[in-house]
């Protein structure tokens, strides 16, 4: 099997799991919201990357070229960053009220406080 | 021509409204907005579902591309079976939200709560009528994102870590139903759902394993329940489910604990049974021996746990997760009565829950809080509120002649079919503690006195009982009166399998 | 990937929130190389620019120190990301390898039709457009309808509470110092602007032929009149560029998209089914394509624009006080 193609996936995937780590085991909350942002980026990394043929060009139709790489998983990733950076910033203002409310964003303390309430 | 675009307008009509309401920017105006396009799609809904349940499935072609070049609604009996929930529940709960959100959100806020209700009830409609795998991802994110805006409404700070943690591990979840489906479109070049059932039977590239045997799919498919089962908040994914029913504002606890979850089995049965089904039968999944003991195992927990809850809408929001192990419970038996039970149970859960949360609701419109101690003899002065909460309490025991009780019926005769006895008993278990909990509820707000000194309570305003009593109601009637709740269940259960074995 | 890891171990917030900007930068270049280059341009926009502004502006209210505490090993975190990591291994071992013509990806009928027969059908030459805007014009509508929810999102959860009851919001120095301790950025500054915003309508109009679109148009308008804000103060920008105002414009963009589809229905096509707009299909498709693409700029400019000004007048709201942590976030939001 030709495992040195798959080499690149193993990239994204190595990629995947660090912002995984750090969203399951980041006690703070910023922290989350970027690990859940490098683990959403490194999805879209993978999507994009299947869209590709070799030699393929850019999908803008030109004269004198054949190959492009598929669009498809360009849009949908157009999309996806989109929802991503949506929930961001939603998450980012609950971040800021919790901060007004609570005087910390240290997961732990908040529930903390939460228990104590 | 509204009948051949029926199914488009139920979903974008609501979700234009959302808009309208910002530009009316007054709440009374935002509220009539939501209301009149929320009839509307019931209305729409109990069409299509007529016509779904005569004529079969429906489709239409989103920007007139024919599928798979394009996006396509695609309408069974189960998705019929679920829009007419979410849309009757809406209808329901919105003029009963007037005043109640009037009492618990401030002023400014109110078209921005509508038009996040809006958007939250047209992102999970638009689930239910997807027949793209894509698509059910961008309008599972409409009705998560409008969901943490509304769990954050509510009056509690606990709210905005409840809605924070949702917000986390729902976008986890929605992330691996985004990979999941990559890893589909990978193998197959395509996102209909209907294509992709087919495409997964074909040869891959080393022309020896079906598409379906690759470990690229079997990784898809593990991904898939994952991130759906975060969502569904199947046992033990479910740490984010009691706090946001606990803490977000009356109005939306009701109408999620009835609606959300419903959706989210949905798709499910799409990945499994529309999707997957053809290219390996659902009860030769090994997942499929794993998610009955889970299921079963969240009920029974879960309904334990519920019992030593202290605060009102946190025990029900436990209850529910057991209610959610009876569906998947009857889902994961892969029968057609299984499926039928589990899609019965879908529709009388929300009857159910509905009536609790409502009524919930306007014990917390009289007293403003939903700790059970301090809710001593509060039944005895709100007579019809008290009467909503035995009858709904009732239905999710299984009390005979209660909706809740033709669905357990069901799921027990489907599993007792198959000779699983120690679910069986499990589920009997499970349903035994649930009358604890009931009973507890009863008992602090019927038998238990009001503390002396404290001031006269006055039942609840007429626009917020009426509706309470009214869903109350229907648990009686689908309980005594009206198969049809069953018979539309069963049609579902039938094309369900019947696709499969196509 | 050593910036993942980097940021993964850093104790410092502003550096994990820098070194994510630098992470998002590094994907998008890698988008290009894979021939996406919308996406890259959508990827530098929002995740090294928008992405990590928000998060800068968030840390400065809520401090850049991770409390410090004893070095823990997460072995749950580490089993279940191993976990996550094995599976995805096990998922690629059948996969087609990059760049493979034979893959199902690229044989798939649709992928054809996207590629030889959308240029033709459409007479637009960037395949990217037609296939969001008309192909896949519900998914970018659902989209759109993201992007709203979040800007409703933000403002009604730091939106300014009701400013009309009288008190005037106090006038701020910490800002406005800006102007004045740095003039020479802020007359380079305002020349700059209408050079952004002129090339953001180029963006918005040239989607057709070259890489951009109402999205990336909306990001960059609204990158110019976060740059007005930065230079004369959050204060002043709301002055010119009123909330209420952006809050409509928000709601006009979707509704300017689903009303183009609803007139579709109108006459007698299906949902967003353009080629009903004009007697000729190709021309009825450029409409099409240009009023929504119109809907999605307006939405996004005005939600970004909204969700930054928000974020600004929070931090602005909160500088009183923690006036130290506050003016260190002003110059790492200018830098």
């Amino acid at each position: 099997m030709d495992y040195l193609g798959l080499f690149n996936y193993w990239v994204f995937i190595v990629l995947m799991m660090c912002g995984f780590y750090m969203l399951l085991s980041a006690r703070n909350l910023v922290k989350k919201v970027i690990g859940l942002n490098l683990f959403q980026t490194s999805v879209f990394v993978f999507y994009i990357s299947t869209g590709k043929v070799d030699g393929g060009a850019v999908p803008i139709a030109t004269d004198g070229v054949d190959v492009y790489s598929n669009p498809l998983p360009h849009v949908l990733i157009l999309t996806a960053i989109v929802v991503g950076v949506a929930s961001t910033a939603l998450g980012l203002a609950l971040i800021l009220r919790i901060k007004d409310e609570y005087g910390s964003i240290e997961e732990d303390e908040v529930d903390l406080q939460d228990a104590l309430s | 021509m509204i009948a051949e675009h029926a199914i488009i307008l139920a979903v974008v009509l609501p979700l234009l409204a959302a808009p309208l309401c910002i530009l009316l920017g007054r709440g009374f105006l935002s509220w009539i907005a939501a209301s009149a396009s929320v009839w509307t799609s019931f209305g729409l809904a109990l069409h299509l579902l007529n016509r779904v349940l005569h004529e079969g499935t429906i489709r239409y072609a989103l920007g007139g591309w024919e599928a798979p070049v394009g996006i396509e609604y695609r309408l069974d009996a189960a998705g019929a079976l679920v829009m007419t929930v979410v849309t009757a529940i809406a209808s329901i709960v919105l003029p009963y939200s007037y005043t109640s959100v009037r009492r618990e959100i401030d002023e400014h806020k109110h078209h921005w709560f509508y038009a996040c209700l809006l958007l939250c009830f047209s992102g999970l409609l638009g689930i239910t009528v997807a027949g793209d795998a894509f698509n059910i991802f961008v309008f599972l994110e409409i009705s998560s994102l409008s969901t943490y805006v509304l769990v954050s409404m509510g009056r509690d700070r606990r709210a905005l870590t409840a809605a924070f943690k949702y917000l986390i591990i729902g976008t986890v979840g929605a992330t691996f139903y985004l990979l999941g489906v990559g890893f589909m479109y990978q193998m197959t070049g395509t996102l209909n759902i209907e294509d992709l059932s087919q495409r997964l039977l074909a040869m891959s590239g080393d022309g020896v394993t079906p598409v379906y045997e690759t470990t690229t799919i079997r990784a898809a498919l593990s991904f898939l329940t994952v991130g759906i089962s975060l969502k569904v908040a199947l046992f033990p994914l479910h740490v984010w489910l009691p706090n946001v029913y606990a803490y977000a504002p009356s109005v939306v606890s009701a109408f999620l604990s009835a609606t959300a979850t419903k959706v989210a089995i949905l798709i499910f049965l799409r990945v499994f049974y529309t999707i997957d089904g053809k290219a390996i039968p659902f009860e030769a999944l090994p997942l499929a021996q794993t998610l009955v003991p889970f299921a079963v195992a969240g009920a029974v927990v879960a309904s334990f746990i519920a019992v030593y809850q202290r605060d009102v809408k946190r025990l029900l929001a436990y209850s529910s997760i057991a209610q959610v192990g009876y569906m998947i419970c009857g889902i994961g038996l892969a029968t057609a009565a299984g499926l039928e039970s589990g899609l019965l149970h879908l529709f009388n859960h929300a009857l159910m829950k509905g009536t609790l949360f409502l009524a919930i609701g306007c014990v917390v419109y009289r007293v403003g809080q939903t700790r059970l101690e301090l809710l001593r003899g509060v039944g005895r002065e709100m007579p019809f509120t008290a009467a909503s909460i035995v009858i709904g309490g009732a239905s999710l025991i299984g009390v005979p002649l209660t909706a809740g009780f033709v669905s357990k019926w069901a799921l027990l005769t489907a599993v007792l079919a198959e000779g699983r006895w120690v679910i069986a008993v499990l589920v009997i278990v499970s349903s035994l503690i649930a009358v604890v909990y009931v009973a507890q509820i009863l008992h602090v707000m019927l038998i238990r006195k009001r503390p002396v000194g404290s001031e006269r309570l006055r039942e609840a305003p007429l626009w917020m009982v009426v509706p309470t009593f009214l869903l109350a109601l229907s648990n009686l009637w689908y309980g005594v009166v009206d198969g049809r709740a069953a018979d539309a269940a069963r049609a579902a259960a039938a094309a369900l399998i019947e696709e499969v074995a196509r | 990937m050593t910036i993942a890891v980097a940021a993964v171990r850093t104790k410092n917030l502003f550096e994990a929130a820098m070194l994510f900007g630098i992470f998002s930068l590094v994907s998008a270049s890698f988008f290009v190389v894979l021939d996406a280059v919308d996406v890259a341009m959508t990827e530098a926009a929002v995740g090294a620019g928008v992405s990590t502004i928000l998060m800068l502006s968030t840390l400065a209210v809520t401090g850049f120190k991770v409390r410090p505490r004893p070095v823990q090993r997460d072995i749950l975190g580490i089993g279940v990301s191993v976990l996550l990591g094995g599976a995805l291994v096990y998922g690629t071992l059948d996969m087609p390898r990059i760049g493979d013509p034979t893959a199902p990806v690229q044989t798939h009928p649709i992928a054809e039709h996207y590629i030889d027969v959308s240029p033709t059908e459409t007479g637009i030459p960037n395949m990217v457009t037609p296939l969001l805007a008309s192909y896949r014009g519900y998914d970018t509508f659902g989209e759109t309808a993201v992007v709203f929810t979040a800007g409703i999102g933000v403002l009604a959860l730091i939106g300014r509470r009701r400013r009309r009851d009288g008190t005037p919001v106090e006038s701020c120095e910490g800002t406005d110092a800006m102007g004045d301790r740095h003039r020479v950025l802020r007359v380079v500054g305002k020349q700059v602007i209408p050079a952004i915003l002129l090339y953001a309508c180029y963006i918005q109009a040239h989607g057709d032929f070259g890489p951009g679109g109402g999205f990336q148009a909306g990001v960059v308008f609204a990158s110019g009149l976060m740059l007005y804000m930065l230079l004369v103060g959050i204060d002043e920008a709301e002055r010119v560029i009123k909330p209420k105002v952006l809050e409509r414009l928000i709601a006009l963009g979707l509704l300017l998209y689903g009303g183009t589809g609803l007139l579709n229905i109108i006459q007698g096509g299906a949902f967003l089914d353009y080629r009903t707009m004009a007697h000729d299909a190709v021309h009825g498709l450029h409409y099409g394509i240009l009023a929504v693409e119109l809907g999605v700029g307006i939405t996004v400019t005005a939600v970004i624009t909204t969700i930054i000004f928000t974020f600004a007048g929070h931090m602005r709201s909160r500088q009183k006080a923690l006036p130290g942590e506050a003016n260190a976030a002003a110059d790492g939001g200018a830098s």
